[in-house]
């Protein structure tokens, strides 16, 4: 800690060091608060600790090698990473996905928005002191993550969104286990709003802070629940629609009062609608027909063609040895993940390899904006602030 | 989808060229989305003009990127990817910058979101922006030397090169 004097002399501020390793930020970020008292008067984030340089892996691999890479920046929505990738390559190369797997990707994902927000209403109720809903929260995500496990094999990385489709057949009786969720799951809901939404504390602790509004919001290029709550129904699946979307029928939660509450109820609010959508979804999934595209040379052929086929066992030896090409020319494809507008940027120069793979990721460019959230604010509201914007750090220094 | 996308497109470079003849230099279409090339002069210029046009209103400054056309020249294509929300529209608009003048006008004083976007990019290809109000590094470390995403920086950086070289020639001729 040390005293600043200011340039008049008359008010004395201090500079207190945030982080890196404060619980409330959520991984590594660290922020420099000027105080004058308890008030914040101006803050300085200061990132990068853990940069890792994936964009520029990325270039050293080919196009599918890349996708895992994808999984580990935002580590709560990995299969939006492998999604919005995907289709950044499949539009590069013109690849039409098979509906089936459009749907599955389409399910899967809300199952993902769903874990992500139940992550953060977990751990932003643990930042303000409400103990038990962290613990109910992860619950519920860890149904989902066995959903995951039982349909790609893995928890977490699952990489199971393949360019051309899914990376294999979903297990019978999955739809089963979906299903089971969702019986459960509504009921969970209103059990986390029970404990929250009318409670003073939590009321106390989120009405009116870490205010921003809707003009500033749009300048600094939020997205995401946080512009939602501003009152702007900005979503990428209903205004730029991928993956069949368009055929799903759900609403855009909005607010007004653009502070911590009402982000929390915008996002609970998602959680029900994507409810809604993996509903559909069940009811869209036909019983059989093909996950992955027929596009020879591009994606991997089915193990049954390898056996019988030469020209199958060719494409497959050269796509995991040399890749493929697509034809030089640039790619970016927005989608919506839980924490706002994810993009993908993908730069082909005809070679197997991306001249550039850049990820436009929502937690960084959303957290440009918590200095516009916190300065005038209490210090003990930083930590309610920095909740509420749910960054990810992994996705912020990839 | 794509004929609606293409008449979206001429909105967009009609109201440009309607502005000003020598706003655009070349127009791409690739796989449905429009980039278009603008001189470095006359970059901030257009990107105001692409936020207070009526027809266009790109309010949402969307994503910011570089990328190293090492060894070609003039070899960074700085894009910005802009979002029109009223207008539901999309377009990418690329400078091109040579290796040894890589100056550009900063988009700060037009989409504050500008900020960090930049930044990155200055970190990470060196690329100065002229009225940024803190270009500073961002991701690495502010005494680090080079810019990692330029082409010309190896995968695997220049650090440890020395270490690994002598690791591997230790007892051999």
């Amino acid at each position: 800690m040390t005293v600043v004097e200011t340039a008049t002399g008359a008010a004395k501020t201090m500079v207190l060091n945030m982080g890196p390793q404060h619980p409330s930020t959520h991984g590594v970020l660290r922020i420099l608060l000027e105080l004058d008292g308890e008030t914040v008067v101006k803050a300085v984030p200061d990132l990068g600790y853990l940069h890792t340089g994936i964009e520029k892996s990325c270039e050293d691999k080919t196009y599918s090698q890349a996708i895992t890479l994808t999984d580990r920046m935002d580590y709560l929505n990995p299969l939006g990473n492998n999604l919005v990738y995907c289709l950044a390559v499949e539009r590069l190369l013109g690849l039409e996905v098979p509906k089936r797997a459009q749907y599955i990707r389409v399910l899967l994902v809300e199952l993902q928005r769903i874990s992500s927000h139940l992550v953060w209403l977990g751990t932003h109720a643990i930042d303000l002191g409400a103990m038990s809903v962290f613990l109910y929260c992860f619950r519920e995500r860890e149904e989902i993550l066995k959903i995951f496990e039982f349909v790609a094999g893995q928890r977490m990385m699952t990489s199971y969104i393949r360019i051309g489709g899914l990376a294999l057949e979903p297990p019978t009786g999955w739809i089963q286990r979906v299903e089971k969720f969702l019986k459960m799951m509504p009921g969970r809901i209103d059990e986390y709003e029970s404990l929250l939404t009318g409670n003073r504390i939590w009321l106390g602790r989120t009405k009116g802070i870490g205010y921003i509004s809707l003009e500033d919001a749009i300048a600094l290029s939020m997205t995401g629940p946080t512009l939602r709550a501003a009152g702007l129904a900005y979503d990428n699946r209903k205004m730029f629609s991928y993956s069949s979307y368009e055929e799903f029928e759900f609403d855009v939660p909005t607010r007004t009062d653009s502070d911590c509450f009402g982000r929390y109820m915008v996002r609970v609010a998602e959680m029900r609608e994507s409810l809604k959508i993996v509903r559909q979804a069940i009811a869209k999934i036909p019983a059989d027909g093909p996950i992955r595209t027929e596009a020879p040379g591009i994606v991997p052929p089915g193990r049954e063609k390898m056996k019988t086929e030469m020209e199958a066992l060719i494409y497959h030896f050269k796509i995991f040895t040399e890749g493929f090409s697509p034809p030089p020319g640039e790619a970016f494809v927005t989608v919506e993940s839980p924490r706002g507008e994810l993009g993908c940027f993908v730069a082909s120069d005809g070679s197997p390899k991306p001249v550039r793979v850049h990820f436009r990721s929502p937690s960084y460019i959303n957290l440009q904006a918590l200095p516009k959230l916190i300065e005038g604010q209490l210090i003990s509201d930083v930590i309610a602030c920095i909740g509420t914007i749910d960054i990810v750090l992994g996705e912020v220094d990839r | 989808m794509t004929e609606k996308a293409n008449q979206n497109t001429n909105v967009v470079v009609d109201t440009l060229r309607a502005w000003s003849t020598n706003a655009i230099e070349e127009v791409i279409e690739f796989r449905g989305e429009t980039t278009l090339v603008v001189p470095r002069k006359v970059l901030r210029a257009i990107a105001a003009r692409c936020r207070d046009d009526g027809t266009l209103q790109f309010n949402l400054l969307t994503d910011a990127t570089c990328v190293d056309r090492f060894p070609m020249e003039p070899r960074f294509e700085l894009n910005y990817h802009l979002v029109s929300i009223p207008k539901r529209l999309k377009v990418r608009l690329r400078v091109r910058l040579a290796g040894d003048d890589p100056v550009v006008d900063s988009l700060v004083p037009v989409w504050p979101g500008a900020n960090w976007l930049e930044r990155e990019i200055f970190d990470l290809f060196g690329i100065q922006f002229t009225g940024h109000p803190d270009l500073r590094r961002i991701l690495l470390p502010d005494d680090w030397e080079g810019h990692p995403l330029r082409k010309d920086y190896p995968v695997e950086g220049f650090r440890d090169v020395p270490a690994i070289a002598t690791r591997y020639t230790r007892g051999r001729p």
